[in-house]
């Protein structure tokens, strides 16, 4: 606590007033409520305390393994851009040839140089007083990515966002880093971004980054969450949309990595016939901590919003589901869906899954289902029985069960390198079980 | 091929085999009659290592191996198939993608190379033809949604893509209308040869008209009471099953 606290409202000096009362008013709500605790409802089943303990050393600069990292995970034919340490990595990026309608602001040069867009919009889709990792990072706030799109752009080539954490000293004082991503689509736009998280395998390191998107009127925008971090990794990530009229933003989060895991996703539809999806599937297997919180604001009338999680669990591990669906008084024919399914592979993985629906309009149709189970073992027999084995029958079962989320991923090389990396997590399992 | 001695099988607390005792030889198609509850299937699944099948005694030698011994992926891989009464309906499972990775499943058993997507597409396009099976079948996640006919007939075509050593038919006749009855026995009986054996658990004679079988065995409360030729059927068909049970009982 106290490593990280000292690093609160250490940026860059050169940046503008505006981002320094940002930063300085995060530092000081961080310093006013410190790590979330079990006593808050939000984090009643999941324990920061490894990280709070934690001293860690804020990152900085790039180190030896980042470029072979990035290399390892990048998607052909996409735009590549690269945040290592937090900081936006132009020399790890592509930046030789932007897709039409595409501007990328590094947010540090950016803020430095006034550039358009940012001050309107950074730090200004959630309150720092209800997610204090957030906070935590906005008191960081120093440097990132930004990516606009222009009213009517239509972004064919995929946007994939790379973030690393490490440092080349071995055994010096776990690092962390706080990355900052900027999403802008301007109005009837439509762009694709994936964003993965990786780090060196086996390094204990704090990821703590927050996406902020803005989607215009009827803009559209992908956006995949795709966590793949070492296996001692705490990863917390929040991810807060605001979507205008008749505009689209769907989610779709992918993990298999991290020790812990926080993922906070928010989107708030904020004008008429906007709609959201928010999909996702998990992987925890060992000791494992995956928890996700979605929250999900129908603020205004005519919206539309879907909603499904998957997870797996084995070994130990734990997961949290908690999906929140807020309908306003003036969200008339708000329509929403959200489902939660989990498989347990095993007697000691535990899940605790909590839909929580708050609906103050009256003409709405909103549904939410949860269901947690063991593998159907009939079927696994009747594979069993064509002559797969109890694990090839298992595994494919299990990506019968992630399909249905893998086959929401509409960017081609990335679902090729998810379900790699599926099978290759779910081989994992078999190691430690077996 | 197969010897069945004094085979005692368990379902949850129940003994519901008694002493099975039975001799499959290589090309030969035995039919396993007898009323409801009378242990024919149970006896299909055992054979097939159903987990809910718990052999209490006895013995099943498959070409000479104890099959009790293996799990049912390799008993699958040497040979032996099962046709399901009630097929599991597999929601996002490829039937197509299933159906080639047994197939190489079992090759691969064999010492054999695995096939491909197209040379396993040769292999059963062949096979949809004989079965008046569509294409579209093999798209579609495996037996969602199939009507009971289409459950059965892909239960064959999965037979005839495996060619299994020993296969085993329990009620494949049940739920089937006439016309999908010719077309499955169509298929079952293309397959008959000098190297393969069948076990045909049936209810009921009708599919014997078609499936004509080398011996009848009727089985009455875990045991069977009676065996025969092909003209056993007839005199079932005729007389019902409580005669029989009372002339096994007599014996």
């Amino acid at each position: 606590m106290e490593a990280l606290a000292a690093s609160v409202g250490q940026g860059h000096s050169q940046a503008p007033a505006w981002v320094r009362e940002r930063r300085d008013q995060a530092a000081k709500q961080f310093a006013q409520t410190g790590f979330p605790n079990t006593r808050l409802e939000e984090w009643r089943f999941t324990n920061v305390s490894p990280i709070a303990d934690t001293k860690f050393q804020l990152a900085a600069g790039t180190f030896s393994n980042a470029a072979p990292l990035i290399a390892g995970v990048s998607l052909p034919g996409a735009l590549q851009l690269a945040i290592v340490n937090g900081q936006f990595a132009a020399d790890l990026s592509d930046l030789r040839v932007l897709p039409k309608g595409v501007r990328i602001v590094g947010l540090r040069d950016g803020a430095r140089d006034g550039a358009d867009g940012l001050e309107p919009h950074l730090a200004k889709t959630f309150s720092i007083d209800t997610h204090p990792f957030a906070a935590l990072n906005t008191a960081h706030l120093d440097d990132g990515i930004a990516v606009f799109i222009a009213s009517g752009a239509m972004v064919e080539t995929p946007i994939h966002i790379v973030t690393v954490t490490g440092g080349d000293a071995a055994g010096a004082a776990p690092l962390a880093s706080h990355p900052r991503v900027l999403i802008v689509a301007g109005a009837n736009s439509h762009v694709r971004i994936a964003h993965t998280f990786v780090g060196t395998p086996g390094d204990v390191y704090l990821t703590n980054a927050v996406v902020e998107v803005v989607v215009g009127d009827g803009a559209n925008v992908e956006y995949y969450l795709d966590q793949r971090e070492s296996e001692g990794a705490y990863h917390i990530a929040n991810i807060q949309a605001h979507v205008a009229a008749k505009g689209v933003f769907a989610s779709h989060a992918f993990s298999i990595g991290a020790r812990i895991q926080r993922h906070d996703i928010g989107v708030a539809l904020k004008g008429e016939g906007a709609d959201c999806t928010m999909n996702g599937v998990y992987l925890a297997d060992g000791e494992r901590l995956m928890d996700t919180h979605t929250a999900l604001d129908h603020a205004m009338p005519h919206c539309t919003s879907h909603e499904l999680y998957k997870g797996i669990l084995a070994g130990k591990a734990r997961a949290v589901f908690n999906g929140r669906i807020v309908v306003r008084l003036d969200a008339q024919k708000t329509d929403a869906k959200q489902t939660n399914r989990a498989l347990l592979l095993s007697d000691d993985a535990t899940i605790n899954s909590n839909p929580q629906l708050e609906i103050f309009a009256d003409d709405v149709k909103c549904t939410h289902g949860a269901a947690v189970g063991q593998l159907d073992e009939e079927a696994m027999f009747y594979l069993q029985a064509r002559g797969l084995t109890r694990i090839e029958a298992r595994d494919l079962l299990l990506h019968a069960f992630a399909g249905e989320v893998l086959d929401g991923v509409k960017i081609p090389e990335l679902r090729d390198q998810l379900e790699t990396a599926f099978f290759r997590a779910l081989a994992r399992d078999v190691q430690l079980t077996s | 091929m197969l010897e069945v001695t004094n085979l005692k099988v368990r379902v949850e607390d129940r003994e519901i085999l008694k002493g099975i005792n039975l001799t499959v030889k290589k090309g030969e198609v035995h039919a396993i009659m007898g009323p409801n509850g009378s242990g024919k299937s149970t006896f299909a699944r055992a054979l097939s290592g159903h987990p809910g099948y718990e052999v209490t005694e006895g013995q099943v030698l498959y070409n000479g191996q104890d099959l009790l011994d293996m799990d049912p992926d390799e008993r699958a891989r040497e040979g032996v198939f099962m046709a399901f009464q009630y097929p599991v309906e597999i929601p996002g499972v490829n039937n197509a993608y299933f159906l080639k990775a047994a197939l190489n499943a079992k090759r691969k058993q064999q010492g054999l190379d695995e096939l491909d997507a197209m040379d396993f597409m040769k292999v059963v396009k062949e096979k949809l033809k004989v079965l008046h099976i569509d294409d579209s079948m093999l798209q579609r996640s495996v037996n969602e949604g199939f009507s009971g006919g289409e459950k059965k007939r892909n239960e064959i075509f999965h037979m005839a893509v495996l060619e299994p050593a020993l296969a085993l038919l329990d009620e494949t006749d049940s739920g089937l209308d006439i016309d999908a009855l010719r077309v499955v026995s169509e298929g079952v009986n293309a397959m008959r040869g000098p190297e393969r054996s069948f076990i045909v658990v049936t209810h009921y004679q009708r599919l014997l008209n078609y499936i004509v079988p080398d011996y009848v065995h009727v089985l009455s409360d875990g045991r069977i009471v009676r065996s025969g030729g092909r003209e056993l059927a007839l005199e079932l068909e005729e007389k019902g099953y409580a005669g029989q049970v009372a002339a096994g009982a007599r014996r």
